[in-house]
């Protein structure tokens, strides 16, 4: 902490140095064992990346070691040798902890406290030799070697790094889309091209030849990249064909965005859906906690209520009402959700910051417990449930726009009228006045904004976007159930908003992409969806409180005292 | 936007001006209307269940003892919550799993311990190993609890309370399905020792018609409580606690290490939840990875009931919170004719929770700093 920590002579920096240095290959090896205990290298490990070469499980134990060896760099004295073996050294220290695991597994009978501990997972580690006699040292050597080769990639200059990191990001994310991309393109709309798919993707995972592929195509992208100076190019551009440009861009984005159910099948339409579901989820609680700053953890009330109020209004089922189509019957949904936002915002919102995030969790809970409860059972089927609710559009199961497909483009369209609600109202009166309360409620209310009011307004509208989600889930899935309604949506929405960034348009749909879309993608990672929520949260916390994509202002704010002061002038009409 | 406000915006806010002042009073209204349809429910309807005579004396004796059991372990997880608010002003959201990851510690202690045939070899082997059980979950929470403070709280003790508090529930949800990863999603049961289910063969114990189990949670929670409170209150930490609670720069100007008090803040808290995690399992038999999330949330309950940052406060309201939750349904609502009012027990609480920040946020104890720490 004080100023004696800095050390003097050569000898006591060396130490100093090494000690980092080990202190990363104890982190280390707390990760890799962490991986194996949790589960998560078992189950990885059924999915391969490359066919018969590497599995996503022996991938992540790999990367740990890389990235290992990687930071050990840094903390390394100066010089090549010297790096290399500090990565080495963290590999083999991280190694280490894995053989350890597998000397106590032959000594005690792990699996009474993990079961993760599997017969499986130790042929994997000891890459199938005898655990007792000699297998225990192999995840040491391969520590080593990892942590090694990591401490090399960051020794390279700097466009081979580049290079070698661009070439493992896109293995990596071609052999998790592999799978999907081969049954599209084998489904038959794509014609005689479509079998090369056979030669480059295996059914999970990609064939060598592909990983070859990949390889070449991704080198040459980026030496294409570098070589014709695109970026520098683009930056010296002229205005006007800059513009064109841009619109072009932007067009071909739009396009893909509407082709994105065709392109990519069933699977991939009802996921799609599912992130446009999100987007507008998350665009609805960007108001409350990204404009206003009014953590709201019962967001799944509203969902549950607009969902429930459609379901009643629709369903020509047992509890059904109404009859009504479902657009004459979502605007009610909306109301209903809005009624409700305000008969509970208005008695808890003149509590302050934390309270209110557990108020409102308190009200999520309540109605979650209330609709599977025996006492609104005569009228909302307690577990049961509503069925028989008619999609959106009639359609035959042949059609185009059946099941999801549709789903996605409503959901689509509303959700890009909020996105433009919400732009025009943050430069509003009101929102500039939820800025301030975000900002600072006292001085707010000494400069004459309305607390309670404006307060409510968020509330309201954030729970009538919440309601037109559960809306559209209602038409998405054609009934409701009490268990969708629990507080992990809830803790989805707001992980959406605060991983895209708090008060970000773009952010909120960045935010529904990666966490919405790769947990539905593949279902190895929906097993530890929340754990990777969990740590997403305290990781951007911790390293990028302001999002993924910030807004201006949010950015300033979330740095506290080390960002520059606050006092600049708020640009009210900021493009985020 | 400096230098753009037109006289229409002025315009604007004197029209709204009545406009506001009819609202607040609206609001005003909607609020009285609240108290009285609560007030009314709890009257009308305990007016009904006590005269429909439905219920001997004996349930509302085996209510009142059920609860009192429920508080003294709402009561001790209340406490961390309490602790860490007074200190760093932060809703530690990850202190009900910090409880649950207790509760597993004890579990695998006990099953060891059944496995060995110790558990109920004789009632001071059952009694050893119920203390043993305690200790291990004291000692696994506070590690789990130390270790997140330094890696998720402890880096942002400066920024906006916003960032620390999603932090914290990054670190609830890390926890839980870490629990999950390791466990797997089953239920397990609690070996408890055969001795807890006996009746207390005692004069007054016997009217009351006491289980060993009542007395050994009741009487744990209190043991726990009390030396925690002369922890704080007599021992030179105990006052480091406090004096960083109440003032964190001017201590540390005074020579307290405040980042041990934080850390010791932590340990203690947690501590208590292990025991805590300990209790739950021996009273309600199962426990799987979602455990923790109910009673955490309803302790911080109770430590709002009894006042933020207030010792005494939690205890006050996690018994409080117990007894409300435990008589509470068949009380209040049973002679409303709502059927299955046990189902509702959770909705009581979160409405106590929620009237208690709307009506009387310092708690039932007050607090004097209840404006700077709400």
């Amino acid at each position: 902490m004080s100023a004696s920590a800095v050390p003097t002579t050569v000898e006591a920096r060396a130490t100093a140095a090494w000690r980092g240095v080990v202190s990363v290959g104890l982190i280390a090896g707390g990760v890799v064992l962490y991986l194996c205990v949790v589960g998560i290298v078992p189950i990885f490990s059924t999915r391969p990346l490359i066919q018969d070469v590497v599995s996503l499980g022996q991938l992540s134990l790999l990367l740990t070691f890389l990235s290992g060896g990687y930071v050990a760099v840094a903390r390394a004295p100066r010089g090549p040798l010297a790096g290399i073996l500090a990565g080495a050294l963290v590999g083999l220290i991280s190694g280490a902890f894995l053989s350890g695991l597998i000397l106590l597994s032959t000594a005690v009978n792990l699996r009474a406290f993990l079961p993760n501990a599997s017969p499986e997972l130790f042929e994997l580690l000891t890459l199938g030799s005898d655990p007792a006699v000699d297998g225990f040292w192999v995840p040491m050597v391969v520590g080593l070697l990892g942590g090694a080769l990591g401490a090399g990639l960051a020794l390279l200059p700097r466009r081979a790094r580049e290079l070698v990191i661009l070439n493992l990001t896109a293995l990596v994310l071609l052999g998790l889309f592999a799978g999907l991309a081969r049954q599209r393109m084998l489904s038959g709309d794509f014609g005689d091209i479509a079998d090369q798919a056979r030669n480059v993707f295996a059914s999970e995972g990609l064939t060598v030849v592909g990983a070859l592929l990949t390889i070449a195509v991704t080198s040459l992208a980026y030496l294409a990249w570098t070589g014709l100076h695109v970026r520098a190019r683009a930056r010296s551009m002229p205005a006007e064909p800059r513009r064109v440009s841009a619109i072009v861009i932007g067009v071909l984005i739009f396009a893909l965005v509407l082709a994105m159910p065709w392109l990519g099948g069933k699977f991939v339409a009802q996921t799609v859906a599912m992130i446009a579901l999100y987007i507008l989820m998350g665009l609805g609680l960007n108001i409350t906690l990204g404009f206003a700053g009014l953590l709201d953890l019962g967001f799944v009330a509203f969902f549950a209520v607009g969902a429930y109020t459609v379901a009643l209004l629709t369903s020509t089922g047992d509890f059904g009402l109404l009859g009504l189509p479902w657009w004459a019957a979502v605007p009610f949904g909306v109301v209903a959700a809005m009624v409700f936002g305000v008969f509970l915002g208005l008695p808890i919102l003149g509590i302050r910051g934390d309270y209110l995030a557990i108020a409102t969790l308190g009200f999520g809970e309540i109605i979650s417990i209330l609709i599977k409860s025996d006492v609104l059972k005569p009228w909302l089927g307690g577990p049961q449930g509503i069925t028989s609710i008619p999609p959106p559009i009639a359609t035959q199961p042949n059609d185009f726009l059946y099941g999801p497909v549709q789903i996605y483009y409503v959901a689509l369209a509303i959700a890009a009228f909020i996105a433009f609600a919400s732009w025009r109202l943050r430069a509003s009166r009101l929102g500039r006045a939820w800025l301030a309360i975000r900002e600072d409620e006292d001085v707010a209310e000494a400069l004459g904004v309305n607390l309670v009011q404006s307060k409510t307004l968020a509330y309201m509208l954030g729970a009538a976007f919440a309601g037109l989600g559960g809306a559209i889930l209602v038409g998405l899935l054609g009934s409701v159930f009490p268990s969708t309604f629990n507080i992990v949506v809830s803790i989805n929405v707001a992980a959406v908003v605060v991983v895209g960034g708090m008060g970000s348009i773009p952010g909120v749909i960045v935010g529904a992409i990666v966490l919405i879309g790769l947990p539905e993608l593949f279902r190895e990672f929906s097993e530890y969806r929340y754990l990777f929520y969990g740590l997403v949260l305290m990781f951007m916390m911790r390293f990028r409180p302001e999002g993924l994509w910030p807004s201006r202002a949010g950015r300033r704010e979330m740095h506290g005292a080390e960002g520059p002061s606050t006092a600049l002038p708020l640009d009210a009409t900021e493009a985020s | 936007m400096t230098g753009q406000a037109t006289p229409r915006d002025y315009g604007a806010a004197a029209r709204t001006k009545t406009n506001e002042r009819a609202l607040d009073a609206a609001i005003a209204a909607f609020l009285w209307a609240f108290r009285i349809v609560v007030v009314l429910v709890i009257v009308v309807g305990s007016y009904l269940t006590v005269s429909s005579g439905k219920y001997s004396i004996d349930v509302w004796v085996d209510l009142l003892v059920g609860g009192a059991s429920l508080g003294g372990m709402y009561a001790l997880i209340a406490l961390g919550y309490t602790m860490v608010y007074g200190i760093l002003r932060m809703i530690n959201f990850a202190h009900g799993d910090v409880f649950m990851i207790g509760a597993f510690a004890g579990y695998f202690t006990a099953t060891f311990l059944k496995n060995i045939g110790f558990l109920n070899a004789s009632p001071l082997a059952s009694i050893i190993s119920i203390a043993l059980m305690m200790v291990v979950a004291a000692i696994v929470a506070t590690l789990v609890a130390v270790a997140i403070e330094r890696v998720a709280y402890r880096p942002l003790r400066n920024s906006p309370r916003l960032v620390l508090l999603i932090a914290a529930i990054g670190a609830s949800f890390f926890l839980q399905y870490t629990v999950k990863g390791i466990v797997g999603v089953g239920v397990f049961a609690y070996p408890v020792p055969t001795i807890l289910s006996e009746p207390v063969m005692l004069p007054i114990a016997e009217s009351l018609r006491l289980q060993w189990l009542d007395v050994v949670v009741v009487g744990s929670a209190l043991l726990m409580m009390v030396s925690m409170y002369l922890f704080v209150q007599r021992t030179k930490l105990g006052t480091a606690i406090r004096a960083v609670s109440e003032d964190a720069p001017t201590a540390a100007l005074m020579g307290i290490n405040v980042d041990r008090a934080i850390v010791m803040t932590f340990a203690i808290g947690a501590a208590l939840a292990g025991v805590a995690g300990v209790l739950f399992g021996l009273m309600f038999i199962q426990i799987n990875f979602y455990s923790g999330f109910l009673p955490g949330i309803k302790a911080f309950t109770a430590a709002v009931l009894g006042g933020i940052g207030n010792i005494p406060g939690a205890m006050v309201g996690g018994m409080f919170l117990g007894e409300v939750e435990s008589v509470g349904p068949i009380l209040f609502l049973d002679g409303l004719g709502v059927p299955s009012p046990t189902q509702l027990k959770d909705v009581i609480a979160f409405t106590l929770l929620v009237l208690v920040l709307i009506f009387r946020p310092q708690g039932i104890l007050g607090e004097r700093l209840s404006r700077t720490r709400a």
